[in-house]
């Protein structure tokens, strides 16, 4: 462990809770934005600084602000240590996730200007993965981590001395125990056929054959569904419910600790998007561009190579992780402002009935088919 | 081994109880529900009404026949020119007039937009109270549209007081009629797109469907009208059974549903809109030209203007009218008429003279409302809201 890795970590782990942290505020926007988009509105966009609005931007400034100045409300019979723990056991795994994602593929600042002939994956003097911790288990980590998430959701409920608040939690606990046995089983798939639990391993499987997506589009789906009820987003957003239970397990909640919940479920929807392109749509990989450049090798066409200096590679993958990224922030918006919401037989019916049956046949067909295979 | 009784087992557990509103989204702050619930199930729902209550039957006893006018219009505030046209026709009954064809197919269609207008903005509170909130945005800027026509008509957007008795406030503002069909095209198409992202929707269909259903036994035991009552198959709508100004002249269904559950009241509720365009669409067509109030010499409208500053005997109507009200022979009379809620019924007693002796309202959402409880017992908490919003209570008509 040299001071050059002890160095870049320690930037890789800046540049990451900065990124998460903007992230997250940057979806507040996104969400207005889009939702006025589809509601035929306009989305606000009159806060300023003097002569600029920066379309709505200046927004997130303003509501950070409010935050901070806000009164912390406690209620009276309130039990104030789980009342002030609960956003921050809430806001942590949501943040944590992020550690192990492999961005892009490894950087090698000493031939930033040099075509790379290693492949995407190599170690050097100075080169560095674009992923905080490359751990064995990141897999396992990423579902142990997403499921400490309900404790946050648990213990706010249970802390606010509040009916609504309770059964609002209740309804977490609930939504979240059962929808992470669809989460992690649904993967099992994508551990058989990517044959790792390593994070860049699985997306280096896909950079060398085909995206997830397309061996395990069921698995896909089952993510997807599943993983938008681990953030508590229309339609699964029962635990908060507005309508119903007014706004659940953090109805007691103001300033500053109301944000830590409101940020941590958006950035969950980054994190949701982050993990769905990671494990099913290739992560960093972008079509026909391999380590050293451009292949364009289609069926009667004669190849096409093109060389490109490693630098430029890495930030065109970079870029297109983002896209990819993008676009799935964009599906779940766009199915949060589409959907109504379930009712809680309905969740638990469709979480064991319909999904858990579904991932587990997933595993097995992806068995029987990878032996034969063999 | 110890022999273990079934009960032993099971840990004591005691219903808990819940205050649901008033301050609660989606109790309009206007009404509590008390409920007792065993888990997310509702054991028990006592729905207490009252917090809207401002006295209106004893105020109208106070100002003359004219001036109940502005307290109609606080009754169901979500169609405000429906509670103006009962209660006129009602003081309209009680004098034995008939106001002039024109005023009669106005009449009908301001209150025909003010019945598309409720209807949306009930099916939108209900849609973002199951979670779609893009159809409630949909529906409410339908209803925008209309809204600015009946201020551009009116001069108000919600608290109208545009009927007079014996006739309307104004006439029609030049080119209203070319606004008002690209209005209700652009409405149509809104609550098409609605329709299009709940009807068949799978989510919205569980969460409905079934949810709320009562017979229609049941419906007309408590004494159910409108879109409700229709929901459950019974095809009574007063327009068609009892037609009242010239409702009978036009060519329109009664949408009735078979389940009477909340998907069917909110099925029942958008073709309700399509009807009234269609009933709207006839009447601009055959619209009369003519006056818009009954002849001066009655003594029941304001006036000429002109008359009245330049003639000694419309001045001193006009002085009379204002300081000691309409003339109104003794007697009783109930009037009712089919407001966006069901029967909207207007008792009034005259002992003759310029005011009303007693004003009682026959609200429809008071009666819709007594079957809350039964509705909701043993369901889940989340049926209470589409239940409640698919009732459309409103605060206002309900407590009076």
């Amino acid at each position: 462990m040299n001071a050059f890795f002890v160095w870049m970590t320690v930037a890789k782990i800046v540049a990451f809770v900065l990124f998460i942290l903007t992230g997250g505020a940057l979806m507040v926007w996104v969400e207005r934005r889009l939702s006025a988009m589809m509601q035929d509105r306009v989305g606000p966009h009159r806060a300023n600084l003097g002569r600029f609005r920066l379309w709505g931007l200046i927004h997130i400034l303003a509501d950070g602000l409010k935050m901070m100045v806000k009164e912390d409300f406690i209620p009276r019979r309130a039990d104030r240590l789980l009342h002030a723990l609960a956003p921050i056991l809430a806001f942590f795994p949501v943040v944590v996730t992020f550690a192990v994602v492999p961005f892009g593929p490894t950087l090698d600042f000493a031939h930033l200007g040099a075509v790379n002939h290693e492949g995407p994956l190599f170690s050097g003097p100075w080169a560095t993965t674009l992923q905080v911790a490359t751990i064995d288990v990141g897999l396992l980590f990423v579902l142990a981590i997403a499921g400490t998430g309900v404790v946050g959701a648990v213990l706010a409920g249970a802390a606010s001395d509040n009916r609504f608040s309770l059964l609002g939690s209740l309804r977490a606990a609930s939504q979240m125990i059962s929808y992470e046995v669809t989460l992690g089983a649904s993967l099992v798939g994508c551990i058989l056929v990517f044959g790792t639990l390593r994070i860049e391993q699985m997306v280096l499987w896909q950079h060398q054959h085909v995206w997830g997506i397309l061996v395990q589009p069921l698995a896909f789906l089952l993510f997807l569904v599943a993983g938008i009820a681990e953030s508590k987003r229309v339609p699964f957003d029962l635990p908060e419910g507005e309508s119903e239970i007014v706004a659940g397990y953090f109805l007691e909640y103001s300033g500053m600790k109301f944000a830590m919940f409101f940020l941590g479920e958006l950035m969950e929807i980054v994190v949701l998007a982050i993990l769905l392109t990671v494990f099913f749509l290739g992560g960093w990989d972008v079509p026909f561009l391999f380590a050293d450049g451009l292949h364009v090798d289609l069926p009667f066409l004669d190849t096409w190579v093109w060389n490109w200096p490693h630098g430029v590679v890495v930030l065109v993958q970079l870029l297109g992780f983002t896209v990819k990224v993008g676009a799935m922030v964009f599906l779940q918006m766009a199915l949060r402002w589409t959907l109504p919401r379930f009712r809680y037989d309905q969740l638990m019916d469709l979480g064991w009935k319909v999904l858990l049956p579904l991932s587990l046949g997933n595993i097995a067909v992806t068995a029987v088919v990878l032996a034969a295979l063999r | 081994m110890e022999e273990y009784r079934e009960e032993e087992l099971v840990l004591p557990a005691d219903p808990m109880v819940l205050n649901m509103g008033p301050s609660h989204p989606a109790m309009h702050g206007t009404v509590r529900c008390v409920l007792r619930l065993d888990g997310e199930q509702v054991v028990d729902c006592d729905v207490q009404i009252g917090y809207l209550h401002r006295g209106f039957e004893k105020e109208c006893e106070a100002g003359t026949w004219t001036q109940v006018f502005p307290y109609t219009d606080r009754l169901n505030y979500a169609s405000p020119l429906l509670n103006n046209i009962g209660y006129a026709l009602a003081v309209e009954k009680l004098l034995g007039i008939t106001v002039p064809p024109r005023c009669q197919y106005l009449r009908v269609i301001l209150g025909e937009v003010a019945r598309i207008c409720d209807h949306c903005v009930c099916n939108a509170a209900m849609a973002m109270e199951l979670g779609a909130f893009t159809v409630f945005l949909y529906l409410v800027k339908a209803r925008e549209w209309l809204f600015e026509l009946l201020e551009e008509v009116t001069g108000a957007r919600v608290t109208h007081s545009f009927c007079r008795i014996g006739g309307l406030r104004h006439d029609l503002p030049e080119g209203f009629d070319e606004r008002l069909r690209a209005a209700l095209q652009k409405t149509l198409a809104a609550v098409e797109d609605s329709e299009k992202l709940l009807l068949r929707n799978r989510v919205f269909m569980d969460r409905t469907m079934d949810v709320g259903a009562i017979s229609p036994e049941r419906a007309l035991a408590y004494g159910w009208t409108g879109p409700c009552l229709r929901s459950t198959g019974v095809a009574y709508d007063v327009r068609k059974i009892h037609p009242y100004l010239v409702y009978d002249q036009f060519d329109f269904d009664i949408p009735v549903g078979s389940r009477g559950d909340n998907y069917d009241r909110f099925v029942v509720r958008l073709e309700e809109i399509r009807q009234s365009a269609r009933i709207i669409d006839q009447a601009l067509r055959r619209l009369p030209d003519g006056p818009i109030a009954v002849p001066d010499d009655l003594g029941v409208i304001l006036p000429d203007k002109l008359q009245t500053y330049t003639t000694i005997e419309r001045t001193i109507q006009h002085f009379k009218i204002v300081t000691e009200g309409i003339q109104v022979p003794a007697g009783e009379v109930y009037s009712y008429t089919e407001a966006a809620n069901g029967e909207l019924g207007f008792y009034i007693v005259s002992t003759g003279g310029g005011r009303p002796h007693k004003c009682r309202v026959r609200p429809p959402c008071f009666a819709n409302l007594q079957a809350l409880p039964e509705l909701v017992r043993g369901r889940l908490l989340p049926d209470i809201i589409p239940t409640f919003g698919s009732i459309n209570m409103i605060g206002g008509e309900c407590d009076r």
